[in-house]
This record gives C-alpha cells, structure tokens and sequence, in this order.
C-alpha cells in the first residue's frame, strides 16, 4: 500500500470509528451479554449464577409467556397485513397530480407523528364505555358497545385498532414506490383493455412488490416491540386477564418489576429468535412473489 | 383490492375520477382525524360536558383549560427536561452520522464495505435483546436518573441516519474535495466546511426524524429516568391516568395529551417536505 493510500485508509477508520465503537458498545456488545445472560439468574443485587438452560426451559411451561406470545402474534399477523393494505390503498388514491394530495397525505400521516403515550390517552378516550365515541356512536345505530379495554375479548382488538391507525408510514412508502411506476404500463394495459381493478392487480401489486417486501419486514419487527401503547391504556399491567400482555410488556415486567435479568434475556432472545425466522421466512419467500431484480438487494 | 377503480400512474384524471378519488379520501380522512379532533373538543368542554350523552358539540369553549393543566403539572419542569435529551440526541446523531458516514462514502480502507453491512444489519436488531445489559451497565456506572443513558448513544451513529448522509456524500462530484485538497485541506476540514454544508436537506431530514423520534420516545425515559423531577413529557403524560389532579377529568386529561402531542404534530407540519423525503428514501433504496 502506498503512503497516500495507507493515509487514507487511516482516516477513513478515524472516521468510521464513532459508528464502529456504537455497533459494538450498544449492538453486537449488548446482544452478546445478553445471550451469556439468559443462561444465568441475576437479580442485579448478587452476583450473576449459571443455571445453564432453565430459563429456556422454565419459559416452556410458563403459562404467562405463552399467552404473551399468542397475543402477540395476533397482534402481528392482523396489525402488518392490515397496515399495508390500508398503506397501499390510500398510496393509490393519493397517487395523483391534484394540489389537494397533499393536504390529503399530511392529513393521513399525522397520526404516525403522535407518540404512542399520547396515542393511547387518546384512543382510551374513545373506548371508554360508558361516554366514549365508540360506543356512543354504535349506540345511534342500536347496538351496544362492548367494554373496549374492560373485556378480554375485545382489549386486544382495541390495541390492534389503534396499530393500524399508524398506517402513514407505510403509505408514504408506497406512495413514492408508486410514483416510480412507468406510465406507459398503465397505458398499454389501457390500450389492452384491461379495467382499473385489473391493472392494480397485475401491474401495481407485482411493481411494489419490493416495497412491500420492505414494509413487510420492518412491520413483523416493528408489532413485535410495541410497548408504549398496552403500557398506557392499562397502566402496565396487561389485564383485562392479560389479555393485552404483548411480549414487550411481559419482558418490561419480568426485568424492571421482578428484577429476573436472566430470565428476561432469555425471553429477549426468544423475541429475537420469532423475529428472525419470521423475516428468514419472507426472505425465502422472495422469488415466489418479488417482481424484478430487487430481491437481490 | 378496494377503492382500486380509478388511477393513471399519478397523471392525467378525468375531472370525474378526480371527484371520485377526493370523496373517497375526504371520507376515510375524517376517520382518521376524528380520534384527534374528539380530544381536542374534549379538552374544551367543561367537566359536566365530557360526560354528556348525546354528546354536546356546539359549546363555548374553555381554553382556560390547558392554562389549568399547565397549573396543575410542573409541564414546564417536563418541557425543560424533554428539550435537554431532545437536543443532546439530534446534535449528536447529527455530528456522529455525518461524520462516520463521510468516512464510509469517500474514503477507502480494507475492511470498510464489511463494516458498513454489519452497520446496516444492527437496523434489523430489535431493541428488545440489547435492552437489558445495556440497562445494567448504566445502572452499574451511575447513569440512573441522569440523561446520559438517553443522549450518550446517539453520539455513537445510528445505522439509518449514516446511510441517509453516506447516499447523499456519494452524489457530491469528487471535484470539490479534490480542488479542496490541491489548497492543501485535511479529510477533516473537507468533511466539516464542504460535505456538512452541502448536506443541509440531509440535515433537516435527520433533525425532523430524531427530534419526534426522541421526543415521543417512552421506554427509554420509563426505565431510567426513576424521579419526578427528571422526566420528559412522554413519562409524565403516562403518569397522569393515575394523578388525583389530572386523571379521572375527561377534559383535563384531552388538554394535558394535546400539550404533549403539539410538539411533533407541529414539527411535522413545518417539515413535512423533509419527512416525506427521509421517508422515501428509507423505502425506495432498501
């Protein structure tokens, strides 16, 4: 290596390093001590003992978990499908040349902006069952609304209402997805025949097909965090009969309420574990439905 | 697919279509506003009002509520707290990115493009696995109750914003730097008067980005910011379910939630132009 070149290289490591040092210290560092945690029980007053795999094999029979799990895995499977229809819909109507567009797509993000403690204080409001909007407004239709957050049948749907709400992101997504689209294919299929339903189907659908993959994987990692949003509406508990106990909450309370660090880990690492196989489970799915060369990305 | 009638590729509606897509929007918009605009009539009713039913929409409107709230809560105590994390984040997201992120576009060395993926792999990795060592650790040095666990790791570099400048130092002609070079400029002094300025679009993107992400965020705050004193709107504004002063009154409760939420609706709608950006990019070049 000549002299310039080895200088270069030395700054592009001074450069780097700030970015270097955080992977380290706060990812690959962190996920590490955690693994080596999760086979330990660890209170943080005494000092960490190896218990080899009873946390692992202590989460088998937990009852608690299991049902995070399942509820959390409803959440998921309704909220990410959900999120990107209602994202690929509106991205379509919005797709337009007419000034009014873009009150329309501010109108329809600004709920992605509101955190998600002022999200839930806000839809707490509407489920409310004796003067919330909900139940107030399926009362002029004579129907008598179920107690949102009070019944365990219907406290997890509440969540996975106020989940879809946040749909902006991904219709921002879309949107610009979908201005990358050549006219021209909408034209020939014009020309073709084909009606508007049909040429969503067959040339929309298969175009975004990259986007979606896109969406698809940052929604399964972003349902299987969502924290703020169950904390808040039943002041961290979880209830009604935990039936709104997602994995966050359950691992939020087995660390801070208990102090079972080396459990906790482990659920953490079972967490990671779903995440990972799901998104290996899209990845391997890819050439079935992923249209062009993006897959390779 | 619904609503999947009327299109032409972002051109060319016919007047009729256009109607139709407008109708349709306007409609599903105010179900997506109404949550909000129900918390905003709320926190103008009196106490009796919230509790009417059939509700009352037309009513004078008491803004004297939300100068209530603000007596009620030490807001401004939240507000100060919120600003020190918000700003310590943004400056250092924006110095550690834009610098890390000059070295991974513009200079080579062994190893860098290895480096990069695994930066770009740690944005999959859910927070939930590094959450508790990286608690204990700030808790073993004394960082509890300060704001140093929230703001200190921004100033580490963050894998989507890195990406965001290191795109944009890519599409800077190479002739800048090196005319910079022949007046004898260091990598140094190249990264911070020629490819900070030029990024200012980046800038404000990352700025809008990590001032709504940090001021909305809750687990952070929850978990280590243990005294009243210390915490930030999102943490107080959870808190006030359950205060005897604010909790059980509709109103007060709706005023105190849009005090909380003003913050980034309004940093939104002045920058929308830079999110909508962030946000494509985020979608369009994965």
């Amino acid at each position: 290596m000549s002299g310039l070149r080895r200088r270069e290289a030395l700054w592009c490591y001074v450069f780097i390093t700030p970015a270097v040092l955080g992977v380290l210290l706060f990812a690959i560092g962190p996920m590490i001590a955690s693994f080596a945690l999760s086979f330990t029980s660890y209170d943080m007053l005494s000092s960490p003992e190896f218990v080899g795999l009873k946390n692992y094999s202590k989460l088998v029979g937990d009852t608690l978990f299991r049902k995070s799990l399942q509820v959390t895995m409803l959440y998921a499977v309704v909220v990410v499908p959900g999120t990107l229809v209602m994202g690929l819909v509106v991205a379509i109507l919005l797709n337009a040349k007419t000034p009014a567009m873009a009150f329309f797509r501010s109108a329809y993000y600004l709920p992605s902006v509101i955190g998600g403690v002022a999200v839930a204080r806000v839809w707490a409001m509407l489920y409310n069952g004796d003067h919330g909007l909900f139940n107030l407004l399926l009362g002029l239709v004579g129907i008598q609304g179920p107690g949102w957050l009070t019944d365990e049948h219907w406290a997890i749907w509440a969540l996975i209402f106020m989940g879809i709400w946040g749909f902006g992101g991904t219709m921002l997504i879309y949107l610009a997805g979908l201005q990358s689209i050549p006219n021209e294919l909408y034209e020939a299929a014009a020309v073709d025949g084909a009606s508007k339903l049909r040429q969503h189907i067959f040339i929309t659908v298969p175009m975004l097909s990259n986007v979606t993959f896109f969406n698809l994987v940052m929604g399964i990692i972003g349902a299987l965090q969502v924290f703020a949003e169950p904390f808040v509406l039943t002041n961290g508990t979880g209830n009604p009969n935990n039936s709104t106990l997602l994995l966050p909450l359950y691992l939020y309370r087995v660390a801070f309420d208990y102090l079972e660090m080396g459990y906790a880990s482990a659920i953490a690492w079972v967490v990671f574990a779903i995440t990972l196989v799901l998104t290996a489970l899209v990845f391997r799915s890819l050439p079935f439905w992923v249209h062009t060369e993006a897959g390779a990305d | 697919m619904a609503g999947g009638e009327k299109r032409d590729g972002g051109l060319r509606l016919t007047k009729a279509e256009v109607t139709v897509r407008i109708t349709l929007l306007s409609l599903g918009c105010f179900l997506v506003l109404l949550p909000v605009a129900w918390t905003i009539l709320t926190s103008l009713k009196t106490g009796e009002q919230t509790l009417e039913v059939p509700p009352v929409w037309i009513f004078p409107p008491q803004w004297k509520n939300y100068l209530e709230v603000l007596r009620l809560v030490p807001f401004q105590n939240y507000a100060l707290n919120t600003a020190i994390v918000v700003t310590g984040v943004v400056v250092g997201t924006l110095l550690s990115c834009s610098f890390s992120a000059y070295g991974f576009a513009r200079l080579r060395a062994p190893g860098r493009n290895v480096i990069f993926g695994v930066l770009m792999a740690t944005m999959m990795l859910p927070s939930t696995v590094t959450l508790v060592p990286t608690y204990i650790v700030f808790n073993k040095i004394g960082w509890l109750n300060t704001y140093l666990p929230l703001i200190v790791p921004a100033w580490f570099g963050s894998a989507f914003f890195i990406f965001m400048f290191r795109q944009f130092y890519q599409s800077i002609p190479r002739e800048l730097e090196e005319a910079a070079r022949i007046d004898g400029a260091g990598y140094l002094r190249i990264w911070w008067s020629i490819f900070l300025p030029l990024s200012m679009p980046v800038i404000a993107t990352v700025v809008v980005f990590t001032f709504v992400g940090t001021y909305n965020d809750f687990f952070g705050p929850l978990i280590y910011l243990t005294d009243e004193s210390k915490w930030t709107i999102s943490v107080a504004l959870s808190s006030f379910g359950g205060s005897p002063r604010i909790g059980p009154q509709l109103h007060m409760l709706s005023a105190a939630t849009m005090i909380a939420a003003a913050p980034s609706i309004i940093v939104f709608l002045l920058a929308q132009r830079y999110y909508v950006n962030g946000i494509s990019v985020a979608g369009v070049n994965k």
